[in-house]
């Protein structure tokens, strides 16, 4: 029934903390949308950097800075690959998601006028919210919502009705992190485009899960977090076309990203260091790059294969238990359940949960606007990866179904 | 019973168990029997700020001393103040302000609750501290 092409005995292998017990129990680890595990060979590539390779980048004489600079720069090229960006150079490496977000956000400042309007979804996280209001207060641009259904699901009528010669940036989140459910982001960059408006799609949830063609997809810009696919914190990306990379102004100043600087005047480096300022996260970068081969060693189609299954098999099993309602429960989604039980509240289960090992996250997920849909405090999420196997989603429920027995 | 010794017997029952399940089993007993606080206190300025759940604490001064009522949203949640109140309840406001609280690391709560839950049980501590020094201005004013 749970057949799949994956030796989860030897991907978990590769996971040394999916081995380790927490309060006495064998650890389940179900909050990978939170933060995915980090497998050996990641682990060894940023470990070798640091014993082989150490130095700053870019511009060095020696020999070290330029094999440094060669790793950081293969690791570029490996996301551009992966994301098939036309090019390199649009690959902005940031800090993560929230980074990027604000780097575009902070560069559409000078772009835009009072009367202009931007559009995000009712289902974004705060990351993708927050640096957009921040920049309606500067500019006296307005923000739309596009609203959702109680599935969970965008309300694209709604949309239509939104867009409009005034709109100038939509963001959305190509998969919803507090549900899971993906959005028909499609249809939303080729609605925009036909206005003139710029899509930036957050993508730090999808990445784990598929592989995004951003020149397919047609968004201008594209971000993620490299933690979300076993890489390391503190490093992500920032993909825009180059025509709207040219167009905005340079975040941060400092290093790396300047050509000329006298103190009457600085002239900015090329794309993509016009965004880099400072020495970068190299160590990080090339975990980057690690974590995308091993991504891809496993295949795509086999991950999301294997985490349908589990999604499948968790949800039959979950809505078997009386009072217990799945949020954003509708077919096209990735392997994430939020979930509440009738009277009970998701901190008592997910505290429950914990002491019987299980990590699941509890909370609004940075999404209160999605909480205030539902008026909820929050809701138990349980998010699956590739290296989940179907004896952790039968412990899951089996937990789930004792918490829900103590605190009834 | 004083302060101390409703502490001491707390910390008593919490060693009788096993584990850590038995002991929130427990906690969950306690946080049905908390003297519940009247809905017409269920109010905003009634709801303790650093709490992730939400908690709501009113007391009333009764002969010299405190009656705690709470109530909170997380049934875990009700267990702690459950444990707070029952301590602190029926006390005369300068012994509520000059009590330790040094059984909860007896217990080992605090480092068997999430971080933001830890950080709840500081927050209302603090508030019933507050409630006390609010009572014992208005005993000595």
């Amino acid at each position: 029934m749970f057949d799949t092409s994956l030796d989860l005995v030897q991907i978990r292998n590769d996971f040394p903390i999916l081995h380790r017990k927490v309060n006495g129990q064998p650890l389940v680890y179900l909050d990978n949308a939170a933060t995915s595990q980090t497998p050996l060979p990641v682990i060894d590539a940023i470990s070798n950097y640091y014993k082989h390779t150490n130095a700053n980048i870019h511009r060095g004489v020696h020999a070290l800075s330029q094999e440094a600079t060669d790793q950081y720069e293969a690791a570029r090229q490996k996301i551009q690959q992966h994301f098939n960006a036309k090019h390199a150079h649009e690959i902005i490496l940031t800090s993560g998601t929230t980074h990027a977000i604000n780097l575009v956000a902070n560069g559409f400042a000078s772009l835009l006028k009072q009367g202009d309007e931007l559009i995000v979804s009712a289902l974004e996280h705060h990351a993708n919210i927050v640096p957009w209001q921040m920049l309606c207060q500067r500019t006296g641009a307005t923000l739309k919502v596009i609203p959702m259904t109680d599935a969970g699901i965008l309300d694209m009528d709604a949309f239509d009705q939104l867009v409009n010669a005034h709109t100038k940036v939509v963001f959305v989140n190509h998969v919803s992190n507090a549900l899971g459910v993906i959005n028909p982001i499609e249809q939303i960059i080729e609605k925009a485009h036909a206005v003139g408006a710029a899509v930036l799609i957050d993508g730090a949830q999808a990445t784990p899960h598929l592989i995004p063609d951003v020149q397919a997809l047609n968004a201008d810009f594209y971000t993620t977090s490299a933690h979300k696919i076993c890489g390391p914190t503190g490093i992500g990306m920032l993909y825009g076309k180059e025509e709207w990379l040219r167009k905005l102004p340079p975040y941060q100043g400092g290093g790396e990203m300047i050509d000329q600087v006298t103190f009457e005047k600085t002239t900015y480096a090329d794309l993509p260091h016009k965004f880099e300022a400072g020495t970068p996260n190299i160590a990080g970068g090339v975990g980057f790059g690690a974590a995308i081969d091993y991504m891809n060693g496993i295949g795509f189609e086999t991950i999301a294969a294997h985490e349908n299954d589990l999604l499948q098999h968790a949800t039959e099993k979950l809505n078997k238990i009386e009072g217990l309602r799945i949020y954003g429960d509708v077919q096209n989604k990735v392997a994430v359940i939020s979930f509440n039980v009738d009277g009970l509240h998701p901190y008592d289960i997910g505290t429950l949960l914990d002491k019987m090992g299980i990590a699941v996250r509890t909370g609004h997920h940075c999404c209160q606007p999605i909480m205030d849909f539902y008026q909820i405090p929050g809701t138990v999420r349980a998010s699956f990866a590739f290296y989940n196997t179907h004896e952790e989603v039968e412990r899951f429920i089996t937990g789930v179904e004792k918490a829900v027995s103590m605190l009834r | 019973m004083n302060i101390a010794a409703q502490q001491a017997e707390i910390v008593s029952e919490f060693a009788m168990f096993d584990d850590w399940m038995q002991r929130y089993e427990y906690m969950i007993e306690l946080g049905k029997s908390l003297p519940l606080i009247a809905s017409e206190y269920k109010t905003d300025d009634h709801i303790i700020k650093g709490c992730q759940s939400k908690v709501w604490v009113h007391a009333d001064l009764d002969n010299n001393k405190i009656a705690f009522t709470a109530d909170s949203d997380a049934i875990i949640t009700k267990g702690i103040i459950a444990i707070l109140i029952r301590v602190f309840s029926n006390q005369h406001p300068k012994d509520i302000l000059a009590a330790d609280t040094a059984f909860i690391d007896e217990i080992g709560l605090k480092e068997h609750l999430s971080p933001t839950r830890a950080n709840g049980l500081v927050s209302m501590i603090k508030q019933l501290k507050m409630y006390a020094i609010a009572y014992q201005t208005q005993l000595t004013s």
